[in-house]
């Protein structure tokens, strides 16, 4: 297997933890090539930097806005049930 | 307390259950709802537009659409799936209204292989990510970073990796195939990867192959 073989096939090596071990060219692969493992460990990293964010705060002036809004639209949409929570 | 004030998870509660109290008309029931999702609503929507205006716009427009068409969910997706892709749709017509676009801009045909870009700062990073996240400048970089990203990448990346969908309801959500969703998914792994190590990347540990690495 290329480095080019192992980049095409990036995304199974990173989201399918079973790759490596099934197909045993990857692993193979990156045993012998430093490069490529670094690549992968990047890549990782990447999501998982993405992932471990702190959440976005919803502006505050926002839920009461958001609030109204969906009350008056569950009443026209349920106009015999009551909104009240 | 309004439920839409609480904490965004209650995992003794089921989104599915939920759902179906509200198609019956319990507004608690859908109150607790939005409140479980709508943290991660707003995230799609910041995060492929940008904007916090815009992504509030389109976090009311999402629900407010669930409303009209509560009865819509069929129970074939996972309800958060089902919300998020809305959501997607919502903050893609955002992106064609602020391009003057008619039409969906995300389905300009299949790429190829051959686009992903190619490594070119090979590093270990300095730090691992779960520290690197403590970083109060890192959200700056991060944010900067997905921005650099064609909106048709971006939104992939955001579906995918951030928010889990698996690959099939990515596709279902953008409407593309598969296999175009994962050329895409790739390209933008590559290209937040080599932006994200040159920022992160020990210099030292650089490695330059010996061999084709392209």
């Amino acid at each position: 297997m290329s480095c080019e073989e192992l980049l095409r096939a990036l995304n199974e090596v990173i989201d399918d933890a079973s790759a490596l071990a099934l197909y045993t060219e990857f692993a193979d692969h990156l045993s012998g090539c430093n490069p490529c493992q670094l690549v992968v460990d990047n890549v990782r990293k990447t999501i998982q930097l993405y992932k471990s964010g702190e959440p976005y705060p919803m502006p505050a002036g926002f839920q009461d806005r958001f609030r109204d809004a969906l009350r008056a639209k569950w009443q026209a949409r349920f106009p015999n049930s009551k909104p009240q929570s | 307390m309004s439920a839409l004030n609480e904490p965004p998870v209650e995992p003794t509660e089921d989104d599915l259950e939920l759902l179906r109290r509200a198609q019956s008309g319990d507004f608690a029931a859908f109150e607790r709802l939005v409140g479980r999702l709508q943290g991660r609503v707003y995230a799609v929507a910041y995060r492929i537009l940008g904007q916090a205006q815009d992504a509030e716009d389109v976090v009311q427009q999402t629900f407010l659409s669930i409303i009209e068409h509560i009865d819509a969910f069929r129970g074939e997706s996972a309800v958060a799936s089902w919300v998020l892709r809305i959501a997607t749709n919502f903050a893609l017509k955002v992106l064609r209204k602020r391009r003057g676009l008619p039409t969906v801009s995300l389905d300009d045909g299949d790429e190829s292989f051959a686009s992903v870009p190619h490594p070119e700062f090979i590093a270990a990073w300095r730090e691992p990510p779960d520290v690197l996240a403590e970083r109060a400048e890192m959200r700056e970089l991060l944010d900067k970073a997905i921005a650099e990203l064609d909106d048709k990448h971006r939104v992939v990346f955001v579906l995918r990796d951030i928010e889990g969908l698996s690959t099939e309801e990515t596709a279902e959500a953008l409407g593309l195939s598969v296999a175009n969703v994962k050329v895409r998914l790739l390209r933008a792994r590559m290209q937040l990867r080599e932006r994200l190590t040159r920022e992160l990347g020990d210099a030292a540990t650089r490695v330059v192959p010996d061999h084709q690495h392209s």
